[in-house]
């Protein structure tokens, strides 16, 4: 067991996989740029100067370091466990997206590359993507499935009004796998003078990696944050995050990874529950091994290895896939992953509004979900932090009319 | 010597440039798909790609992704294009077939599994558009052992220094890629791809075939001229799609195998 505790933090290897996960599954047009993409990667990593234009920038662009915040009134109703909040929605744009963003733009403009390219879905890592470029003054073209483009409208507005092209995406079925799509498609076609800015920590090596290292801000700044609030080396007894792609999960949980103490918890988006019908997006709980979008991983598919569609509340977590890393972390048991249905993730949507004030979005009130159920059952000197990756000002319209609210 | 082996060898001993067509099984159904399959070879057809539809084909222009789509909504799945190869089969055992599509469905499939059934159904090539050289191990290497050809794309990003590494493992022959982008995008032009073919064929004794960015006879012809062979897709696909009577398909497929020839 040990050996194994020892090895979890070394991923992924010289082939990019994370055990048989991860990988390089993409066309042979695109093979030279992943792998001059992680020589460049690679020598930025160990370069003093990159991550002191990364700090500089989290600290002075994007509010780093984000609060870890004691839920004082959450803690009390729920009557067990000690629950700190992550607040990544507190950082400029909004989300946890832009974390990484930073770090693939400054890495693009290294790279000498002019154009920047992204898919998203509920559209925050397409603001991200767009708000970078303005300030670095770069053209960016962000694919968004037209379904997404319809009901995320003030996105695509923010988006647009920071200089940004959004096209939306009618291949497929027009959702957010086909935006990745047809990124790629973009991609394969621009090679020269462009830069894929992948949303999540999914794709081929060395995205995967990449994406998580940028996160990994966020739980290296709660080992230190708990430890000045709970005392020298007190760590968390539990970290939960919300999981679509899996990218603030990967960032809070990473620098965790070998703590044995510390319990892992992800929380996939089970829409209406995870059933045969797939109404849901629980690539895990509901999902097999398989091979899209550049690497290998659990995904929602047929018999006969069709990519089926996700389902969920949440536009930031409907994507058929999930990261390799978190594959690999569920199949070796290191982390636990979880689902959550919409109408959970409504009531803690709720429940945080009227106890701490704070609007999460749909995505990390799917881990708060998960917080109820647990945190009862847990001792009072238990602690736990979850990842408040993003706010809930692009979601209010969604609510509302599940609420049965209509707010025009 | 795979039936792919054994067509270009025939070919150079007749001196002839190789014609090779792209068609998506099961577009717009089954039956139909089957008969312009089986009206290929005598339109002029030397070897049949025969692609395997995918939900999410990231290569592919929109002419192709369109073709995957109506072929999985008329239920077209990879046991279904197996299928289709033993019913083409059962008239015509010399024209080769090759299998194009993306590793999804074969890894779900079972590796070993679809080896053995390609082999039983009469495929004698792969080409799967998500396996780099990286990847050999996934599905190339066994496929060799298998004795199915597997025909790698080289593409213009990849440069001399990767070419070695994308030849090694490459058998039956090599697919020139004649543009960075997509199927059915920009034209192919002859003088670009020349001097690429002749950097592919210093390193290879394999046929180079060139495809993408081919439509008319013209550049079939143009492009066959300055390699071992040309491939069309993107066009067939689309006159099948407009909903041309099969043998309308097929003279246009012939028009294209004509102007190959010629070169």
């Amino acid at each position: 067991m040990d050996d194994l505790f020892n090895s979890f933090m070394n991923g992924p290897d010289e082939k990019g996989r994370f055990g048989i996960y991860g990988g390089r599954f993409v066309s042979e047009t695109l093979m030279p740029l992943i792998l001059e993409l992680e020589e460049q990667y690679e020598r930025a990593k160990t370069d003093d100067s990159f991550w002191a234009e990364m700090d500089d920038l989290w600290k002075n662009y994007v509010g780093r370091p984000s609060p870890l915040y004691f839920a004082q009134r959450m803690t009390k109703e729920l009557g067990g466990a000690k629950i700190y909040l992550k607040r990544d929605e507190l950082n400029h744009t909004g989300a946890h997206k832009i974390n990484n963003v930073l770090g693939q733009i400054i890495l693009a403009k290294r790279m000498g590359k002019s154009r920047i390219i992204a898919e998203t879905g509920a559209g925050q890592h397409g603001v991200a993507t767009a708000t970078v470029c303005a300030k670095f003054g770069l053209k960016c073209v962000v694919y968004m499935g037209a379904h997404d483009v319809e009901r995320q409208q003030p996105n695509v507005f923010r988006m647009r009004l920071l200089g940004a092209e959004v096209v939306p995406v009618t291949s497929g079925r027009g959702t957010l796998k086909d935006a990745m799509n047809d990124a790629l498609r973009d991609w394969v076609t621009n090679v020269r003078d462009t830069f894929y800015c992948i949303g999540t920590v999914a794709g081929p090596h060395p995205y995967p990696a990449m994406v998580r290292d940028f996160q990994a801000v966020i739980g290296k700044e709660v080992r230190w944050q708990l430890a000045e609030q709970e005392g020298e080396g007190r760590l968390p007894d539990s970290v939960i995050a919300a999981i679509g792609g899996g990218s603030n999960a990967m960032g809070l949980f990473h620098p965790f990874l070998d703590d044995p103490t510390v319990k892992i918890i992800g929380v996939e988006a089970g829409g209406k529950g995870v059933n045969e019908k797939m109404e849901h997006c629980a690539s895990l709980t509901g999902g097999r091994p398989g091979v899209l979008h550049g690497n290998r991983t659990y995904l929602l598919q047929d018999e006969d290895g069709q990519i089926l569609e996700g389902f969920s509340i949440s536009a930031g977590l409907d994507y058929p896939g999930i990261g390799p890393e978190h594959a690999w972390l569920h199949d070796t048991g290191r982390a636990e992953y979880v689902s959550i249905t919409d109408k959970e993730a409504l009531e803690a949507f709720q429940f945080s509004c009227r106890t701490e004030g704070i609007i999460p979005a749909l995505e990390p009130s799917h881990a708060l979900a998960h917080v109820m159920k647990i945190a009862p059952t847990l001792p009072k000197d238990h602690i736990l932090v979850m990842n408040m990756c993003g706010r809930g000002d692009k979601d209010i319209f969604a609510v509302a009319k599940h609420l049965g609210q209509d707010l025009g | 010597m795979t039936r792919i082996d054994a067509k270009f060898a025939a070919l150079r001993a007749e001196g002839k440039k190789a014609f090779v067509a792209y068609v998506m099984a099961g577009d717009p159904d089954y039956d139909r798909s089957l008969e312009l399959v089986k009206g290929l070879p005598a339109a002029g057809v030397d070897i049949i790609e025969l692609g395997q539809p995918f939900t999410d084909p990231m290569a592919d222009g929109p002419t192709i992704q369109l073709a995957g789509q109506r072929a999985l909504e008329a239920g077209q799945t990879l046991e279904r294009t197996l299928q289709m190869v033993r019913d083409f089969r059962t008239g015509d055992d010399t024209t080769p077939i090759v299998l194009m599509g993306y590793y999804n469905p074969i890894y779900h499939h079972g590796v070993e599994r679809f080896l053995e059934d390609a082999n039983e159904a009469g495929i004698d090539g792969l080409i799967v558009v998500d396996l780099p050289p990286e990847e050999d191990d996934e599905l190339c290497l066994p496929a060799q052992k298998a004795g199915l050809n597997f025909i790698r794309l080289a593409t213009p990003t990849t440069d001399d220094k990767r070419l070695p590494k994308v030849l090694q493992n490459t058998s039956g022959f090599v697919y020139y890629v004649s543009i960075t982008g997509i199927t059915g995008a920009a034209a192919a032009q002859a003088a670009d791809v020349a001097p690429e073919v002749a950097r592919i064929k210093a390193k290879t004794d394999l046929p180079v075939i060139v495809g993408f960015g081919i439509r008319t006879p013209e550049t079939s012809e143009s492009i066959a001229g300055v390699a071992d062979g040309c491939v069309v897709g993107s066009a067939i696909v689309a006159a099948q799609a407009e909903g041309k009577p099969t043998e309308e398909v097929l003279a246009f497929v012939k028009s294209l195998a004509d102007g190959a020839h010629r070169a």
